[in-house]
């Protein structure tokens, strides 16, 4: 499927420009991730990204909206997520007010009526039909957050309009998109989604970084920061990951700590001030208090240890 | 300035059928590759271009894998395929070590014996010397076991009809001590509660946009999800196998009150035997089950084992308001701190959680167990049976009626108690 496009936003014509594109907007990817992004904006595939919480699934349709300066459109997923929430729903008061207005003015013609009433006018836009509507700029971005929190008749649902891109509104007929938006779905892992939309994806599974990538991410996404605190903070969390943890921390949690420091006005890392904080990187209780007094210490000093090697 | 020979370009490139060839091997190995995929393969493959190895590795990735427990398979087919023109000695020398050929001398990884024995395909490695001695070869291409788990598969006797047909009877009086869920999708119903406005407005158009009557639709109700945790220690050695039906039973014929079934056995680790119980056949669901679980008839530990549940799976499968059915005696080798928590948290992160206890014998018992004190507070039903031998018995201990089964008797029983006699 080609797209005819304004250069200003093109799509990237090699891995190497995807990168530094993103990079551009502050997100560090990882190769594979660049290599996926670019395939998913050659091709026409929609992209298919599985992760923990925390590792960048959603930030990165944004990234790649802001960086092509497309619009984002953003369909959260919950169950029991319907065509109606989904595609578009008809605005039933303004139909039958048409329907008391025509009659009390007795212009009631009964075909009229029928074909007025169900039009684009009385038509309210969700997400997936806005999608499939030309924009200016270009073809839009469509972020189709957490897939993995609907049921399986919304997946069926989406099979139509992810191969085709079209959606079928009984009344109206089918709406095809001129130019097929860019498709990111995500998902948490925490239901199994099934193969046949996976088919039609290029999957990637984000997974936590290492820490020179990490490092980096830290230093675009919170310049503020000291080098020696940034280098502590990363090396800390790496260790963390490494313990035996209900809910490992992501690089969210990463950002959102090294913020949290930077507004305690925290030089370099001590017990204290990490028993103070461990809130911003760890949500469950159980791991709070598996980390109190000597843990913390003894992972401070064997962070400490391996950052002067 | 030099002038270079012209460049010859061969006109029948092999690069798309090595592609396919590669996919093949890839589907031998279990992953599920369409011939659709590979042509996607190929086309994004001429789409990235061809002069990085690590980007000719996330294409193909990319396109042809789409769960994370494949990227290892991947990886080791990937780098047997992609590199070597020898490459079929190394596979050999990965299935019989005598033959060492070019390999070094290193324990092969989890995966590669898997990779390596899809990409053979049928070649058969040639008897070594030591077979024909008669002495026995254990190739241990996996990760090391703990040395309190005695390696043992489980033969299991084939199934008689008889069996069979008393499963199917069982199963058709079952019921789970469930209700369904109320979800939140609608459909149409001419008696529900709610108002559904576009059908009242479709049907207002045959009078002329003049609404006479009102539309109505109900909720759907779904079935939870199942999670079977089986315990297949020493002490169940018994009764092993006809749980082990039970459940194949129960994940072959859904809508008797749960969705989907995910299974587990448990023994001193965890393992997930969900895959196997999709066959058909019991007999070849319950062999594979039985090969892939390595702790049969050892100690039981249960709150590690559920630990390892906590961390790894609640949160892949109880998504969705799912009932779990643990089938344990409760009696436990580790401290009974460890199993509490445990319990708990399995408890919150389910819906509902039923305990059958298949050993119980009823007159005169009480909870006296430490692994019994820790659980019984936390499950939402207990059941018992007087030594469960049929499947029937242990349909029926399921369904039998009241909610909470024995759970308030036992528990009353429980606060009556002094502290726990430390030798049990």
């Amino acid at each position: 499927m080609a797209r005819q496009e304004d250069p200003l936003t093109a799509i990237p014509q090699s891995i190497d420009a995807v990168e530094a594109l993103l990079a551009g907007q502050g997100y560090v990817s990882s190769r594979a991730l660049a290599t996926v992004v670019f395939l998913s904006l050659k091709l026409g595939r929609p992209l298919f990204l599985e992760g923990e919480a925390g590792v960048g699934k959603t930030e990165i349709a944004k990234t790649l909206a802001t960086a092509l300066g497309r619009r984002l459109i953003r369909l959260q997923c919950y169950e029991g997520l319907d065509a109606a929430s989904a595609v578009a729903e008809w605005n039933f008061a303004a139909q039958m007010i048409a329907i008391r207005t025509a009659e009390a003015t007795g212009a009631g013609d009964r075909d009229a009526l029928k074909t007025e009433l169900f039009t684009e006018e009385y038509l309210i836009e969700r997400p997936l039909l806005a999608a499939m509507r030309p924009q200016p700029g270009g073809a839009p971005v469509l972020l189709i957050d957490e897939i993995d929190r609907t049921d399986e008749p919304f997946e069926a649902f989406l099979l139509e309009a992810l191969s085709d891109f079209q959606v079928t509104i009984p009344e109206l007929g089918t709406i095809r998109a001129p130019v097929p938006p860019i498709v990111i779905l995500t998902s948490n892992r925490t239901r199994e989604v099934h193969d046949a939309l996976k088919r039609r994806c290029l999957y990637h599974w984000v997974d936590y970084p290492a820490f020179g990538r990490e490092l980096a991410i830290l230093n675009a996404r919170v310049p503020e920061a000291q080098a020696a605190l940034s280098r502590e903070v990363v090396a800390f969390v790496q260790a963390l990951r490494r313990e035996d943890l209900f809910k490992r921390p992501g690089v969210a949690e990463t950002i959102d700590w090294a913020r949290c420091l930077l507004a305690l006005d925290v030089v370099a890392l001590s017990p204290e001030v990490i028993a103070d904080t461990l809130g911003a990187i760890l949500k469950f209780q159980d791991d709070i208090q598996k980390l109190q007094g000597l843990e913390t210490t003894r992972l401070l000093d064997a962070v400490r240890r391996e950052t002067a090697a | 300035m030099v002038t270079y020979a012209a460049l010859e370009i061969p006109e029948d490139g092999k690069l798309a059928h090595n592609i396919t060839h590669f996919a093949r091997a890839l589907r031998k190995a279990g992953l599920p590759i369409g011939p659709g995929r590979i042509l996607d393969t190929i086309r994004a493959v001429e789409a990235a271009g061809f002069t990085r190895r690590e980007d000719f590795y996330h294409t193909l990735h990319a396109c042809l894998v789409s769960r994370p427990e494949h990227a290892r398979i991947f990886a080791e087919v990937f780098r047997l395929f992609w590199r070597d023109p020898q490459f079929l000695e190394h596979l050999m020398s990965l299935i019989i070590p005598q033959v060492k050929g070019l390999q070094d001398d290193r324990p092969a990884a989890p995966a590669e014996r898997r990779a390596a024995e899809a990409l053979l395909d049928g070649v058969a490695p040639p008897p070594s010397k030591a077979a024909e001695a008669g002495e026995e070869i254990t190739i241990d291409a996996t990760a090391t076991q703990s040395a309190e788990e005695r390696l043992r598969t489980l033969d299991f006797e084939l199934m008689s009809a008889a069996e069979m047909a008393e499963a199917k009877r069982m199963l058709a009086k079952l019921s789970l001590p469930v209700k369904p869920l109320i979800t939140r999708r609608t459909r149409a119903s001419t008696h529900g509660s709610g108002i559904d406005l576009r059908r009242t407005l479709r049907q207002s158009l045959r009078h002329g946009g003049e609404i006479t009557s009102l539309a109505r639709k109900t909720p759907v109700a779904r079935w939870p999800n199942l999670i079977v945790l089986c315990d297949i220690s020493g002490s169940m050695a018994d009764y092993s196998r006809m749980v082990l039906h039970f459940v194949h039973a129960v994940a072959n014929r859904k809508g008797q009150g749960w969705a989907r079934v995910h299974a587990f056995t448990f023994g001193t680790r965890l393992t997930n035997i969900t895959r196997h119980l999709r066959t058909r056949d019991v007999d070849a669901a319950l062999n594979a089950a039985g090969a892939q679980a390595q702790d049969w008839a050892g100690g039981t530990r249960i709150g590690t084992s559920l630990r390892s549940f906590n961390r790894d799976w609640s949160r892949r499968v109880l998504g969705q308001g799912a009932v779990v059915l643990l089938i344990t005696d409760g009696l436990d080798r580790d401290d009974g701190g460890a199993l509490a928590t445990e319990i708990e948290r399995l408890h919150l992160s389910c819906r509902r959680l039923i305990w059958l206890n298949p050993l119980l014998r009823w007159t005169g018992f009480t909870p006296k167990a430490a692994g019994i004190r820790a659980m019984l507070p936390h499950v939402d039903s207990f059941r018992a049976g007087h030594s469960i031998a049929s499947l029937e018995a242990l349909g029926a201990a399921i369904s039998s009626p009241g909610d909470g089964g024995e759970k308030a008797r036992l528990m009353v029983l429980l606060g009556k108690q002094a502290a726990p006699c430390p030798w049990l």
